[in-house]
């Protein structure tokens, strides 16, 4: 009886894991599954795919050996009370046995391990960014998100900055080097349609980038009026603080508002415009 | 007490595995018996009564954490009247920080390290290596009395003016440091470091005593490689203890220092300046924000408690190991690898603290050194797992309560091990740090591995400890419910985190991002709360059990390892007759003798 119950259970969860990889995974298919948001926001940045993958194949190799040592634990338990009377086989352990489930394991996790690094570091080393210009600055305090762009002399801390709160304002196609910073505790960064997480430390700037990939976007974006009556595209999407923070943490909410180059130049321009703006309807 | 030959003397005094002579008989009282006292036995007890009363605690934590994110915002019934009076029984969100801070802290300091080393380890190491008590008897019970002033600092937290801390308990600074930034860190946040101070000082006490135990005191023919694993493992996770804990200890008083003497270790100083960017004006370059780093308190933390997360689940392993071998009446698949495995563990625990900060902005050149040797620790404990499928392949397997709870172990503790593989890859966790994954993940190995090893010891050590035997129908019908709630709660969090949703939060579904998770959170709520309200099945066992369960004799289990040895509850002293091993702990179905176990102190 409880050889049956106890084989079901581990049944039950060897069918759920082995449901649940292959409809999480899904979502590398294809964009029709683009609506389907059980799992993983499709991804709209251009370096997120390596991710995506590497956590796919992380993935496979979980599942075979979580498929293998199911089914002998299994199968184990089911086999139970067949031999109630007869003792037990009487070993002490196989070496060459211990050094075929050593063996295989290793190589894998290594190739795992150094197949990896080159996403990393195209990714987070600042040697991906060397040289680039800083094209705005992410400031996080308690509990909000303000963002500054230097303006056009191109230089932060005078007088022609541009400010946004909670708005992060980002071109498409176009690699955006930034700053991240925090006036008070530690925050975190987190755009998980860009795949792009950063804790923000007080007394450290961290560079960040990201880049919008056009076609991605495209399948996504709405479309919008510029000022100059001409179409232009939008994409926005959740940017949320993921290192607690405070009594607070769970509402520092910002948006991250992505622009097809027309739109983002249109933005630009109307916040240079607004420095001089009286506040007087024209 | 089924045989008890007085056997009374000043414990550690004689040499072990011999039976010492009657020499001075005197009654103790109440109190040096039970209260003060230091026999191994009693302060194992002690610490196991603690342990599970805190972790009904923790539980309840829980519970209110699961009640706000099932229906965020919502009345709590019952107890909402008295713990919320003001805000119309709704939880608030700094009281919800405190939830999930205390909860971490009373799970891992309170409940898992004091239940493996502290209640199975004092229990079980002078028992399973055939000496008459700990070497440090004395040392041993201020060990436990230390856990004393701890729980009071503890309360004292929940009732301090801003109420308990609330920094997580990782206690990351600024947040845990500057009183402004949390109603926890006006005054919670200083009695939980004296908290952790007074519980650190009683783990240490108690690790000292466990390797010079292992180490001097084996009874004659006891060589190290005749061990227990459950052995093995305490003296691995006394090894982490020795070694790891004085840094996290250091850490606490500086954090403590930062707090109160207003030093700077790891608060910076000048924090708003104006918004000055140092990079764009030389002037400032490097000054906008000095002195402390908040960086320096992560690694400090994470050099410990990255080996602590080992020493909550070694212990688990052995003891683990001992029971599926005792139940599936076979001998422990490759011991030998399964003790360098372990040893592995620990090693390599000691260099892969920063997978827990790949995203602080330490340099990700570091992240990359440390993921390599992340990956490699998935190696010896995937080597753990094989050897016990090899154990149970081809066994007899009595599928008794504690041989259940150590099935449902290992089958979780393959999940759980499994996914941290994920966690290990720095891309990876780009996406999935602090979301819902990682949760999963280490409660999985907490909850599902160590928790379900700790049921299983206790129903397979409960004769050894009262005499009496635990019900096993009450223990069977505890152990399928706790299985499928546990999983029902645990599995569906994976889903969780892969949609992105992140840890600590108390209402994710203003996010867009986030807004459709509520159904899932609502199970997995509901999951939760069965999960909880199962255990009254074992609390009934428990207690019924220690009162009036079926009395057993020596070895119930027909077990190999010296501790059956003794009577069912051994005297003080513990052994009543002379000892002396002679083979490893593992011989079932040994061919040599006709029964289908070979005992380790028995002739042929």
């Amino acid at each position: 009886m409880m050889r049956l119950i106890v084989t079901a259970l581990f049944t039950a969860l060897l069918v759920l894991g082995v449901w649940t990889f292959f409809d999480s995974t899904t979502f590398l298919l294809g964009p029709e599954r683009a609506g389907y948001r059980w799992w993983w926001p499709t991804d709209v940045s251009t370096y997120g795919g390596g991710i995506d993958l590497l956590f796919v194949v992380i993935g496979v190799m979980i599942l075979v050996f979580f498929v293998l040592t199911y089914v002998v634990l299994i199968g184990a338990v089911f086999g139970a009370s067949r031999k109630s009377e007869e003792k037990a086989a009487f070993t002490h352990g196989n070496h060459k046995l211990e050094l075929l489930w050593t063996a295989v394991p290793a190589v894998l996790l290594l190739i795992i391990a150094f197949s990896q690094m080159q996403t990393w570091a195209a990714i987070k080393f600042r040697g991906a960014i060397a040289g680039e210009e800083i094209r705005a600055e992410a400031i996080a305090e308690q509990f909000d998100w303000r963002f500054r762009y230097p303006g056009t002399d191109g230089v932060f801390g005078t007088v022609d900055d541009i400010h946004s709160a909670t708005d992060f304002v980002v071109p498409v196609d176009d690699k955006f080097v930034f700053h991240l910073r925090s006036n008070d505790v530690l925050h975190s960064f987190f755009v998980p349609k860009l795949r792009l997480k950063q804790d923000a430390v007080p007394g450290m700037t961290i560079p960040m980038w990201l880049e919008v990939d056009p076609d991605r976007f495209a399948r996504e974006a709405q479309a919008i009026e510029l000022a100059d009556g001409s179409e232009g595209r939008e994409l926005v999407v959740d940017l949320i603080c993921a290192e607690l923070c405070g009594w607070g943490h769970y509402k520092m909410a910002g948006r991250v508002r992505m622009l097809s180059k027309n739109a983002f130049e249109a933005w630009m321009a109307e916040q240079e415009a607004l420095r001089f703006d009286n506040g007087e309807p024209e | 007490m089924s045989s008890t030959t007085a056997t009374h003397v000043a414990p550690g005094t004689g040499s072990p595995g011999t039976v010492r002579e009657h020499h001075e008989h005197h009654e103790l009282g109440f109190i040096r018996k039970y209260v003060f006292s230091t026999d191994h036995k009693v302060i194992g007890l002690q610490f196991m009564f603690t342990g599970l009363v805190f972790l009904v605690l923790g539980g309840l934590l829980a519970m209110a954490i699961r009640w706000q994110l099932a229906w965020p915002w919502t009345e709590m019934p019952v107890i909402g009247s008295i713990l919320f009076p003001h805000t119309g029984r709704v939880i608030t969100p700094e009281f919800y920080t405190m939830l999930f801070t205390m909860h971490g802290t009373v799970m891992i300091f309170f409940v898992i390290i004091p239940l493996l080393t502290g209640a199975f380890g004092n229990f079980l190491i002078p028992l399973m290596i055939g000496a008459p008590d700990m070497a440090f008897p004395k040392v041993n019970m201020i060990g436990y009395w230390l856990m004393a002033p701890a729980i009071v600092f503890l309360m004292l937290g929940f009732f301090s003016p801003g109420g308990g801390p609330a920094a997580g308990w990782t206690a990351y600074p600024p947040l845990s440091t500057i009183k402004s930034a949390a109603p926890g860190s006006i005054s919670g946040q200083t009695y939980w470091l004296l908290a952790l101070t007074f519980v650190g000082a009683s783990s240490m006490a108690g690790a000292v005593n466990y390797v010079t135990t292992i180490v001097k005191m084996r009874a004659p023919g006891m060589t190290m490689m005749r061990m227990p694993l459950t052995i093995w493992a305490l003296l691995i996770a006394a090894l982490l203890q020795l070694f790891a804990l004085p840094v996290l200890t250091a850490a606490g008083i500086l954090q403590l220092l930062d707090r109160t003497l207003l030093t700077g270790f790891f608060t910076p100083t000048n924090l708003i300046v104006n918004q000055i960017n140092p990079e764009s004006l030389d002037a400032f370059a490097g000054g906008a924000a000095a002195g402390g780093q908040p960086l320096l308190w992560q690694h400090l933390f994470w050099f410990y408690s990255h080996p602590a997360v080992y020493i909550m689940v070694v212990p688990a392993m052995g003891m683990a190991s001992d029971i599926i071998s005792t139940h599936a009446r076979k001998p422990i698949f490759g011991y030998k690898p399964m003790v360098y495995s372990m040893a592995a563990i620990a090693g390599l625990g000691f260099i892969v603290w920063g997978h827990h900060m790949f995203m602080s902005g330490m340099n990700p050149a570091l992240g990359m050194t440390f993921m390599v040797s992340t990956i490699m620790i998935a190696l010896p404990s995937a080597i753990k797992v094989f050897n016990w499928l090899g154990t149970v392949y081809g066994s007899r397997i009595q599928l008794t309560a504690a041989m259940l709870n150590a099935l449902g172990f290992v089958a979780m503790f393959i999940i759980g091990g499994l996914s941290g593989i994920w966690m290990a890859s720095t891309p990876v966790d780009i996406y999935i740090h602090d979301t819902y994954i990682i949760v999963a993940h280490f409660h999985y190995v907490v909850f599902g591995g160590s928790v379900f090893a700790i049921f299983a010891a206790i129903y397979h050590w409960f004769p050894k400890m009262f005499g009496r035997i635990m019900n096993e129908t009450l223990g069977k019908i505890h152990f399928v419910g706790s299985f499928i709630f546990t999983n029902g709660v645990f599995y569906m969090m994976h889903q969780l985190g892969m949609a992105g949703l992140m840890r600590r939060t108390a209402d994710p579904y203003d996010y867009e991002t986030y807004a459709h998770l509520q159904p899932l959170n609502e199970f997995i709520s509901i999951c939760a709360f069965c999960l909880f309200a199962w255990q009254i099945f074992f609390v009934v066992n428990f207690f019924h059990s220690m009162f009036w369960g079926k009395r057993v004799g020596r070895n119930p289990w027909k077990a190999c390892s010296l501790e059956w040895d003794a009577p069912s509850p051994p005297g003080h002293g513990n052994f009543d007759r002379r000892l002396a091993v002679h083979r490893g702990p593992y011989e079932y179905a040994s061919p040599e003798v006709d029964e289908d176990f070979l005992p380790q102190s028995r002739t042929v």
